[in-house]
């Protein structure tokens, strides 16, 4: 337990290390996310509806937060593939899972990056006033959020591996996920048909769940969402990394593409 | 004056096609062509939630903002992308004139440039039945090509830089953003503050948008005249500034010995 624990921490204080980093991942984590929330603000402000800049400053903050994964899981086997050290990661004696589910948890970690400048920035320059209704649940949502995403991450890990321009299909998918869960938007405009796609994408309740503990409301039932779909997202994980693994042994293309 | 000539449309092609020989339809495709119709989406359904201008709005707005990706990356790319390809000093030794060896590779970006934005206009308009109607579409095209020109100066800007900074893809995505954010794409101008709004009068797409959204409500070119001539004096000015911004590092890259040094 111990050592599982141990291999857990490490596995995922080495990679937020790693991505923090990276000057691209903390574009995406921290001044992107600033782009799009004042963007939202600006409408916001001159519409007949005006929004709250904190509904902006938050939704911004998850954008950042599935940009992460979307990027940072979605070419993780990719990234250990073409720095060689895939082999390593599967020669160990610790499952593929117990590696590589840490990784993809601290890519969406890495939006807690997101999440702090979006809020920073509205504090800093608008006067954002940070006084959250639920302050305990909204530590518990973002913590739930994060590994929800994570978890996800670990679907698309194991997934996009499979594809060869899995580059492209993540520049494909940012937009329509922020659009799609509703992050900046209410889900009531969206056509019907893309509801259910709503309903099995985590950032969908994580943003509810966020919105609920600062601007009030219940969010107990987006949180328990969130954990039954990083469940069934922990399942399916298990299968497609499991299906990568055997698959590249089998076939002895473990470092190739 | 043909050496010139076959340097600027001929090299100028090789080298864009040699230099961005990733761009495949797997590629392009999701990237240049789907994505910008999702950001179009994204922004017109902020507008719908925030109940704030019309669809028609973010969609030119979008469309013609989202040329600036091929003109900034792929603008960087065709210059500095020699260095990370190890041609740059035979590019360099090279006696050919630098004004077209460098201005020809601009013209297959402004292309491409234009193939995004006139897609990702027509189709999100088909999608959300926006009404443009067929006489205005000539002048929409001129006003795109002016458009990306002004931007593909900036991304010449872009590409000297990054004959000296290593980490170009994050300095372009920042232009990017601050591109969405002061060209108007969705926030009317005279709604952002001052400051923001004297930054918007000097970057490439604004008056090109603005006239854009003009021509497409029925304006005829000559109307929106004076918003092209800016765009032009905005384009002008970053095409010079970076031509100019070229030379001086290829001049300190010599006196350096430092070409081809990441």
């Amino acid at each position: 337990m111990t050592h599982a624990f141990r291999l857990f921490w490490f596995s995922w204080l080495f990679n937020v290390k790693n991505l923090t980093t990276s000057g691209f991942f903390m574009l995406n984590a921290t001044i992107s996310p600033i782009f799009f929330a004042t963007i939202a603000h600006y409408m916001f402000e001159s519409g007949s509806r005006p929004g709250s800049l904190l509904f902006a400053a938050l939704g911004a903050g998850m954008m950042g937060i599935w940009s992460s994964v979307l990027f940072g899981s979605g070419g993780l086997i990719q990234w250990q593939r073409w720095q060689g050290t895939l082999e390593y990661v599967i020669g160990v004696p610790p499952g593929l899972m117990q590696i590589v589910l840490p990784m993809t948890i601290a890519t969406a970690s890495i939006g807690i990056y997101s999440i702090a400048s979006t809020l920073l920035w509205g504090w800093v320059i608008f006067d954002l006033p940070l006084d959250f209704v639920h302050p305990m649940w909204f530590v518990v949502a973002l913590v739930v959020s994060i590994v929800s995403l994570g978890l996800l991450g670990l679907v698309l890990s194991s997934t996009f591996v499979l594809l060869r321009n899995a580059n492209s299909l993540a520049n494909l998918l940012e937009y329509p996920v922020w659009l799609v869960t509703g992050l900046l938007i209410s889900l009531s405009l969206l056509p019907g048909w893309t509801r259910p796609i709503s309903y099995v994408l985590a950032p969908t309740w994580g943003i509810k769940a966020l919105r609920g503990a600062a601007l009030g409301g219940d969010p107990a039932p987006a949180i328990a969402a969130c954990l039954a779909l990083g469940l069934v997202y922990l399942v399916i994980g298990h299968f497609t990394l499991g299906y990568f693994e055997v698959r590249a042994r089998r076939t002895a293309t473990l470092a190739l593409r | 004056m043909t050496t010139g000539l076959r340097i600027f449309f001929i090299g100028g092609l090789t080298a864009y096609r040699g230099l961005i020989n990733w761009l495949s339809p797997w590629i392009f495709i999701p990237t240049l062509l789907v994505a910008p119709v999702f950001q179009i989406l994204l922004f017109v359904f902020i507008g719908r939630s925030a109940g704030v201008q019309s669809d028609e709005f973010y969609v030119i707005g979008n469309a013609v903002q989202y040329a600036s990706i091929p003109c900034l990356f792929a603008m960087t790319q065709a210059i500095a992308g020699e260095r990370w390809q190890q041609t740059l000093a035979y590019v360099l030794v090279t006696p050919a004139g630098r004004l077209p060896l460098f201005i020809g590779r601009a013209m297959p970006v402004i292309a491409n440039a234009m193939v995004v934005a006139v897609f990702s206009l027509l189709v999100s308009g088909l999608l959300l039945g926006i009404d443009i109607p067929v006489s205005s579409w000539p002048g929409i095209a001129v006003v795109i090509f002016i458009a990306t020109f002004s931007c593909t100066g900036l991304g010449l800007v872009c590409a000297a830089v990054g004959l000296r900074v290593r980490e170009m893809a994050v300095t372009n995505n920042i232009l990017f953003g601050l591109l969405l954010i002061f060209t108007g794409a969705n926030v009317p101008i005279e709604q952002l503050p001052g400051w923001m709004q004297a930054i918007s009068e000097r970057v490439p797409l604004t008056h090109g948008i603005q006239a854009a959204r003009e021509v497409a409500d029925g304006a005829t070119l000559g109307d929106v005249s004076g918003l092209l001539a800016s765009e032009a004096a905005v384009g002008l000015t970053y095409t010079v500034l970076g031509y100019a911004l070229l030379r001086v590092m290829e001049h300190e890259s010599r006196k350096r010995a430092s070409i081809q040094i990441a």
